[in-house]
């Protein structure tokens, strides 16, 4: 055993930047706002949100238009990457050759592969995840009303349907930020 | 600037500015005992299981993601990783299981 007795301790060392609250500006609450329903803004939003949560910070989703299919039980995990309007996707395909049949069934085949390997789950699962770290889910009371959609129509994770004034209920405070995909 | 040494339990440890320790060989259960309690937690059974699996996913050189850890046989769910490890699981388990942080975005 060596002499250790002039070194600062863990606690000393580590429970001393607590004790100063000199982490106090760091980003407590976030919401993340996903209004599209292709794969890919799908994705970039729940990465997001599931990253939130990792981090230990309060996390809330909210959905609304098309952003809605990611939490209805049909559509969740049958959610497209397109090919058309796309052009970051399919670099030098022709749009008309883009928009073919099969094309964009193929290109999200492939997109979930993909997703697959670097361990990315299927949105079911990845907001399943997000739930069980603490994340709130809650839809968007016009566009469900609006897509005639009920309230049993969408997975039992969503937590309430609310309006847009409960939604900024949930971004309050100083250290709070909204992400809109 | 140089990267702090902290002691525990009469060991001289090498850490980073952010608590994680930069050489694995370093880790003993009193290190990772005296980490817990500065994030807060007593170290039940299956802390010490999960803290293991880590350190031997980590020695194999595997990209450890929650996710991997949820399917894993040592936890039942992510939820109960969540539940071992509030607020940040994969940090703090990391932290503890005197492995680097992960660099996993999911």
């Amino acid at each position: 055993m060596s002499d250790t007795s002039e070194l600062t301790s863990y606690a000393e060392q580590f429970d001393q930047e607590a004790a100063n609250g000199e982490q106090d500006d760091r980003l407590e609450r976030l919401l993340v706002i996903l209004s599209k329903g292709s794969m890919e803004d799908a994705y970039a939003a729940l990465v997001m949100a599931n990253g939130a949560v990792m981090e230990g910070i309060e996390t809330h989703m909210f959905f609304t238009f098309f952003g809605l299919d990611a939490i209805t039980k049909d559509k969740q995990d049958k959610l497209h990457m397109p090919t058309v309007g796309n052009p970051a996707l399919m670099r030098n395909v022709p749009t008309m050759v883009a928009g073919l049949p099969g094309m964009e069934a193929l290109a999200t085949k492939m997109m979930r592969g993909k997703m697959e390997e670097h361990d990315v789950p299927p949105v079911s699962e990845f907001l399943d995840m997000i739930v069980a770290g603490g994340g709130s889910l809650h839809g968007c009371d016009l566009a469900v009303e609006m897509f005639d959609l009920e309230p049993e129509d969408l997975i039992d994770e969503v937590e309430d349907i609310i309006t847009v004034g409960e939604m900024l209920e949930l971004a309050g405070g100083e250290r709070s930020q909204v992400i809109f995909v | 600037m140089t990267m702090p040494q902290v002691g525990i339990a009469g060991e001289t440890i090498d850490v980073n500015e952010e608590g994680y320790l930069t050489d694995p060989e370093q880790w003993t259960p009193d290190v990772a005992r005296e980490i817990a309690q500065v994030e807060g937690l007593e170290l039940t059974d299956k802390h010490w299981e999960v803290l293991e699996y880590l350190r031997e996913q980590y020695a194999e050189g595997a990209k450890l993601t929650i996710r991997r850890i949820g399917k894993s046989d040592v936890v039942d769910s992510v939820k109960e990783f969540y539940d071992l490890f509030p607020d940040g699981p994969l940090k703090k388990a990391s932290k503890i299981a005197g492995i680097p942080k992960p660099a996993s975005c999911v």
